[in-house]
């Protein structure tokens, strides 16, 4: 049985801000991967992020996840890569493998940003190859430079789907369009213009029917819904794709947590099932935190705050940091966080994240 | 800015409509487009970002808090160098210059495809919803390291198209990539 | 279903070596530690495995890991995950049909009679 001061699990961008800001307080922190390298979502977002310079406003995924890492690896973080969590049990010991072999990690204080996984979408056909996730279309272009196909139908214009709609006409790929059930657009407007102007439409008020094909997709079936999102008789149209990708939501991983016993609500907005955690992301079990898309589905930015607060939160209650140090830096972050929820599309996750914060407070 | 959910403008189609854009106050009115090379903000959804505004020397570009802001453009301190193009990181940034000849003007706007163009190609102009509009003739690509990957291409349309168009058709490699 | 060799961010690709795989006899090119799922799909094969009671074909689909759906028989052992499986030079890759079973197993016995 090894054993570590605060363990993090999952070394995305929630995971690894966390990570650095125990680190500096002087705890022995481990961080628990399952890839070949930590960084989760962020090397495949080749986009410029927004949000303020506080926030690496301007700058590309890519790069944010490149400086995270250097400064985990400065900061002293024992970084495990390769290694999946596969249970935390109730006397908080980590179960990991690696490999064939497993082991157990006992720490004192355990921090989940596990992300969350992408929802899939049935319809007849969807098994064919062909159809798979725009995250996993992402991760074809941008991690391993393979296409997945040339003639591209992208499903969902929320941010993911608008965003690697753009990515695979960069990669060099035609997104023939962009379907979407909605009768507007959710993702913002700039990633919608982009598509927009390179030629993509983007029909609102649409859904998919079935892909066919012999072995593989060949050809989509789409056709306009009513408000009702039923399917419009006499309103399909055929389009000849090689590939469907689907964009329609995230839902958090959090099976360690309900494992753990950790208490959840439900909130459509933020993905689903969302472990209620409190203003310093402590979940309903005083010694788990949780931080990033686990928490509620948001953006990079935001999971890069959640996990600062988490870390911070954790080193606290091992007395790494003084309680007046810790309340000021963790405000300092509040703050950062605060600015990223406002606007219409920020307000709605702000009041999500209220509304959890207050059934923690009950519990 | 109102969200609306009619069959226009930006959040129905991903197309900004003429009025959304010059109800904007990122948007310059024709006496400061008439003067000389001159920024055009395409802003108009409250989203936390304000990059343009630390991104232009003379102060031309104000978010303030909170950083939802729509970018507020003072086209009188705006002397057209561009140097907001690049840094936006929504691509919603552009520059005309309508005084560039008597019948032609330059628009400069963000491009991150391959293959790049090359000074005096000749393109197709497109407007926003991707529609060819004209041929035009590249006069500038800038792609030096400081914009990270964001090109700033300049071409040469009809004056009357100047605020239409937008980007370019994009290019195919010669060979198979 | 290519590789993508330049790209506007992320510039011209460096690749690890040349290696070969075997893939249901055929001789493949691949780069050494890319996912063996995306060494075939840039060769142009994107049917990896046939399920066990339809027989349907099966690809990518979430690229990490997790679905399953790109398993296939590699050096001999079924229900590899291929999209996190890097290449090795040498390595032999077979469309896996059904639950797959190993050399030194008997087969396993399945699916609706």
């Amino acid at each position: 049985m090894r054993e570590t001061e605060i363990a993090v699990v999952g070394g995305g961008a929630a995971g690894m801000a966390a990570a650095i800001e125990a680190a500096k307080t002087g705890a022995r922190v481990t961080l628990i991967d399952e890839n070949e390298r930590p960084g989760g979502q962020l090397f495949k977002q080749i986009h410029k992020f927004f949000g303020s310079g506080v926030h690496r406003a301007g700058r590309r995924g890519i790069q944010i996840g490149q400086e995270l890492l250097e400064e985990a690896q400065n900061a002293g973080v024992e970084i495990r890569l390769n290694t999946a969590v596969y249970g935390l049990f109730s006397d908080h010991c980590l179960g990991l493998i690696c490999g064939d072999h497993t082991e157990e990690l006992q720490a004192k204080v355990i921090i989940l940003a596990t992300g969350a996984n992408e929802n899939p979408l049935a319809f007849p056909g969807w098994t064919l190859p062909g159809v798979m996730g725009a995250g996993a279309a992402q991760t074809l272009i941008n991690i391993h430079r393979t296409l997945p196909g040339s003639r591209i139908l992208m499903v969902g214009a929320g941010n993911v789907g608008l965003i690697v709609s753009y990515q695979l006409l960069q990669a060099g790929a035609e997104v023939m369009a962009i379907i979407e059930g909605l009768p507007y657009i959710s993702g913002y407007g700039v990633h919608a213009s982009k598509v927009r102007r390179a030629g993509v439409p983007i029909l609102t008020s649409h859904t998919i029917l079935k892909a066919e094909g012999k072995e593989q997709v060949e050809r989509a079936i789409i056709a306009k819904v009513d408000e009702r999102w039923y399917p419009i008789a006499g309103t399909e149209q055929i389009l000849e794709v090689d590939t469907i990708c689907f964009a329609v939501g995230l839902s958090p991983l959090a099976e360690l947590a309900w494992m753990a016993g950790c208490r959840f609500t439900y909130i459509p907005q933020m993905g689903g099932w969302i472990p209620i955690h409190d203003g310093n992301m402590q979940s309903t079990d005083p010694m788990i935190y949780v931080a990033g898309d686990l928490a509620g589905v948001e953006e990079a930015s935001t999971a890069m705050e959640e996990g600062r607060l988490a870390g911070l939160a954790a080193a606290g209650a091992l007395g790494g940091l003084s309680l007046e140090e810790g309340e000021e830096k963790k405000a300092e972050v509040r703050e950062r966080l605060a600015m990223l929820r406002v606007g219409s599309f920020g307000e709605g996750r702000a009041s999500a994240k209220d509304q959890i914060i207050r059934a923690r407070n009950q519990v | 800015m109102k969200m609306k959910t009619d069959k226009k403008g930006l959040k129905a189609t991903g197309v900004p409509s003429k009025e959304e854009l010059e109800a904007s106050p990122g948007y310059p009115h024709q006496e400061a487009l008439d003067r000389g090379p001159i920024v055009v903000i395409e802003c108009i959804q409250d989203i936390p970002c304000n990059p343009c505004e630390p991104a232009c020397p003379s102060g031309a570009i104000f978010v303030g808090n909170p950083i939802t802001n729509l970018p507020v453009f003072f086209p009188d301190k705006c002397d057209g160098c561009g140097r907001c193009i690049p840094l936006c990181p929504g691509q919603a940034i552009f520059r005309v210059d309508m005084t560039y000849s008597k019948e032609n003007a330059t628009v400069s706007f963000p491009y991150e495809f391959l293959p790049l163009p090359q000074k005096g190609d000749r393109v197709k102009g497109v407007n926003r919803a991707g529609e060819v509009l004209c041929n035009a003739e590249v006069l500038r690509v800038q792609n030096p390291k400081g914009f990270d990957h964001t090109a700033v291409i300049t071409i040469v349309v009809p004056k009357d198209l100047a605020m239409e168009v937008r980007t370019i058709k994009r290019l195919k490699f010669s060979k198979g990539n | 279903m290519r590789r993508i060799e330049d790209h506007p961010i992320l510039g011209k690709s460096e690749r690890g070596r040349k290696v070969t795989l075997f893939f249901d006899g055929q001789l493949i090119e691949a780069l050494e530690g890319e996912p063996v799922a995306t060494a075939l799909m840039a060769a142009g094969h994107r049917v990896l495995r046939y399920t066990h009671q339809h027989l349907e074909p099966r690809g990518i689909f979430c690229a990490l890991g997790r679905c399953t759906d790109c398993m296939m028989i590699v050096d001999g052992q079924p229900n590899v995950r291929t999209c996190i499986t890097p290449v090795r030079d040498g390595m032999t890759v077979e469309t896996q049909r059904g639950q797959g079973q190993r050399r030194d197993q008997q087969p396993l016995r399945g699916g609706m009679d």
